[in-house]
């Protein structure tokens, strides 16, 4: 039934709309709901989705070098960068007046820093040249002054870049993320050998897309077991199966190095028992085997749960019905239990693909070289090599490829088939 | 019952125990010939489910044996019994469309499409669901899903379907439904059924027998009308129908009469059934419908009682009386439109034939 049948609006009583007058009885309540949950909202505004937003966004500001030589952005845009020759005497009388102002200030050196990711060498070019710049003439020409400096100035990529990075917004950071860069054709890719971020990207989706097939293999039986026995007992297996998050997750993770080193539990108990000998002691740790078994193993508990508060509403007389219909114990599985137990399977594999795909201790603990995942660098960039832009830019680029996954997801799979209980 | 094509089960002294400590089925001994619709009725925790699991399957008896046509089918695994069955709450698989369920057991016997299509077809159209294949379970009413779990059960011949209490979920009016319904198919096929319920009047509406069970025994098991007019013991008198208890005892026997003199004095003549000697104890058994205001001396036994309330039912009015110191001795006066006065307080005389009073065996 709508409310304008026969073109009429519902009204009250006294002839107001049915409609206005059902949101102002309901106003109330909204407005409660809302005081109930404001205290977190705000709080996660402030402290999570501002902050994050704010590091998006590094990965496409750009202000530093308008910002430190604002004369010079203006003069050197009238620049050709194909030309081959460097700029003329007026970007250089700009680039000093710029530069007297940073060296006040002492920017120019983070500003050469911030260009050293685009082209090394720079930020020596920039500190070197501040160094001099006092000792230059006022009156110029400044432009022999520079190359004098530093013959870097005369060399026409040191300017091509600062041309390149002079608008306030970059896609340099997402370039680099994708393993390329702009040259003086446009957009090409680095050299082979300089390939790592798509690489690291394939290899964190190849490696969580193993490890939450893995915990799918080692989870379903138990939570089917769990499910089957009764109440008292699976009661205490479920606390076997939560163990593991009572304990630090470093503990756990410092456990499987014990044990799987080449000097650890297991290679000394399978050359003990002769089933190897010394020499051909197992590589299982600091590489991907390891990543694979420490993860599965810490994330193997949010397969099992999701997949247990499935398949516990999943009632036994499905596949009593199943078999007295004549089905042998496996059709009855496949063909009523398993398909009623997919959306646990379909919860418990977002869960652990998402929380695996930007996975960062244990990688870095029991990954190697070879183990490590896209999370690793990003944190290498955040806290080693300082440059946020491009660690933004990679973040945001795991962010979107999770949401791109989960659009998948929901048109395979369908969303509302993901239940957690 | 034109064409029968049922198949005998016998359950040869059968027992079941979970714990090993107590005896959940004791001694179970039932024959049941083909084409019959056999119930079997109890409280919950009687054993008749058990009974009827381990018909099906599900649960291996303890001791003895179960026949399939003759066959020992203890080590049969419920898959290769063939037998159909509707559960309580129908067990309709919900991720297969109403037609998928109904084909499934077609398919796990490699039955061809063409002849599927038929069968499912023929199913759903004797059910009268025959445009509705292509919903899902959770798509029809509870009545609709009732019947799709009936023809499901038959959709594949078997001679024998066991239904484990299958209306329970139902609302009063669609179970009354059901209840013809499915003893209209089970009439028109001819195969055997065994029916679970502790539902009474399902029970007689239904079965051409009825096994009351009462912790784990057979207590009787007669054809409906027995069952109500021959109780053999005080349980089956209770449990089926409405019933008038008094206690007393057993003074003089007399051919199948018996004279009992009840706790206060008074003395009746009882139908002798459960009874053995002079001195037993006995509880007298009489159906509320078969006491009479309209007294005459030629009646067996006449006794005063004080009216203590009057309810209205339309049909009926039921009077709950003071009879020889029970006051809830109830009778029911037939709505004969002539509206005789009856007033709460009044002590008016009632009587009753002897052979509708049953001497049965002394309940606590």
């Amino acid at each position: 039934m709508s409310d304008t049948t026969d073109g009429q609006v519902l009204t009250t009583q006294d002839g107001k709309p049915l409609k206005a007058a059902l949101r102002r009885a309901l106003r109330r309540e909204k407005l409660r709901a809302f005081l109930l949950i404001a205290p977190l909202l705000i709080f996660v505004l402030v402290t999570f989705v501002a902050p994050i937003v704010d590091m998006l966004f590094r990965s496409v500001e750009n202000g530093i070098v308008a910002d430190t030589l604002p004369n010079t952005v203006i003069e050197l845009s009238k620049w050709d960068p194909a030309s081959g020759e460097v700029p003329d005497e007026v970007v250089f009388a700009a680039l000093y007046n710029d530069m007297v102002v940073a060296v006040d200030q002492k920017t120019h050196t983070r500003l050469g820093s911030r260009l050293n990711y685009e082209q090394s060498g720079i930020s020596s070019l920039f500190r070197k040249t501040g160094r001099r710049i006092k000792r230059m003439d006022e009156d110029g020409p400044f432009k022999d002054q520079f190359i004098g400096a530093d013959k870097k100035w005369g060399d026409v990529a040191t300017w091509q870049v600062l041309q390149q990075f002079s608008p306030r917004y970059t896609d340099g950071y997402f370039l680099n993320a994708f393993d390329a860069k702009r040259g003086p054709d446009g957009i090409e890719m680095k050299p082979d050998d300089q390939q790592i971020y798509m690489f690291l990207f394939g290899r964190t989706l190849f490696l969580s897309i193993v490890i939450t097939l893995s915990c799918l293999l080692l989870g379903y039986p138990i939570a089917f077991l769990l499910a089957a026995l009764p109440l008292r007992t699976s009661n205490l297996l479920m606390i076997l199966v939560l163990l593991p998050f009572w304990t630090s997750l470093l503990v756990r993770t410092s456990a499987w190095k014990v044990l799987l080193q080449q000097q650890g539990v297991i290679n000394d108990f399978l050359v003990w028992t002769r089933l190897i000998d010394d020499a051909g002691r197992l590589v299982m740790i600091n590489n991907q085997t390891g990543t694979i078994i420490a993860m599965t193993h810490i994330l193997l508990p949010f397969m099992i749960l999701p997949l247990y508060s499935v398949m516990k509403t999943i009632s036994p007389s499905y596949v009593r019905a199943a078999k007295s219909l004549g089905a042998n114990d496996w059709t009855a599985f496949w063909r009523v239990y398993f398909p009623q137990s997919v959306p646990g399977i379909g919860a418990g594999a977002v869960l652990v693909f998402i929380l695996s795909i930007g996975y960062y201790i244990t990688p870095e603990l029991v990954g190697g070289t070879s183990g490590i995942f896209i999370s690793n660098r990003i944190a290498y960039h955040i806290s080693s090599s300082l440059n946020w832009g491009l660690a933004a830019s990679l973040g945001t680029l795991l962010l979107v490829a999770v949401l791109v996954l989960f659009v998948v997801y929901d048109k395979i799979v369908g969303i509302d088939n993901v239940k957690l209980g | 019952m034109a064409n029968i094509r049922g198949a005998a089960v016998k359950y040869d002294s059968v027992q079941k125990s979970y714990d090993g400590e107590s005896l959940v089925v004791k001694n179970l001994n039932l024959d049941i010939p083909p084409g019959e619709f056999l119930t079997m009725l109890g409280p919950s925790g009687s054993g008749k489910t058990t009974c009827l699991m381990m018909l099906a399957g599900f649960e291996p008896a303890t001791h003895g044996e179960i026949y399939l046509n003759d066959r020992p089918i203890n080590n049969v695994p419920p898959h290769k019994r063939g037998i159909g069955m509707v559960f309580q709450n129908y067990a309709l698989f919900p991720h297969m469309s109403v037609a998928e369920n109904l084909a499934f057991p077609l398919q796990v016997r490699n039955v061809s499409k063409a002849e599927q299509a038929e069968k499912v077809q023929r199913a759903l159209d004797m059910v009268e669901l025959g445009a509705f294949g292509n919903r899902r379970p959770a798509q029809l009413s509870g009545g609709q899903q009732q019947r799709v779990a009936v023809a499901r059960a038959l959709v594949f011949d078997p001679e024998l379907v066991l239904m484990d209490e299958p209306l329970g979920a139902l609302d009063k009016q669609l179970r009354e439904q059901m209840q013809y319904e499915i003893k209209h198919i089970h009439e028109n096929l001819g195969v055997t059924v065994v029916y679970v319920t502790h539902d009474q009047t399902e029970a007689l509406t239904m079965s051409d027998r009825v096994a009351v069970f009462n912790d784990g025994v057979i207590q009787q098991l007669s054809t409906p009308d027995d069952l109500y007019e021959d109780p053999q013991n005080s349980f089956v008198a209770q449990f089926i129908g409405e019933n008038n208890k008094l206690s007393g005892k057993v003074v003089g026997i007399d051919g199948e009469e018996c004279l009992v003199e009840l706790d206060d004095g008074t003395q009746l003549k009882a139908d002798k059934v459960n009874v053995s000697a002079v001195g037993d104890r006995t509880t007298l058994s009489l159906r509320p419908e078969r006491v009479e205001f309209d007294t005459n001396d030629s009646m067996d036994n006449l006794v005063n009682g004080r009216i203590e309330e009057l309810i209205y039912l339309g049909d009926h009015i039921r009077v709950r009386m003071n009879v020889a110191g029970n006051d809830e001795f109830i009778v029911k006066v037939r709505n004969r439109g002539e509206r005789r006065k009856l007033h709460v307080g009044e002590t008016v005389q009632v009587g009753w034939a002897f052979n509708d009073c049953k001497a049965l065996d002394a309940v606590a």
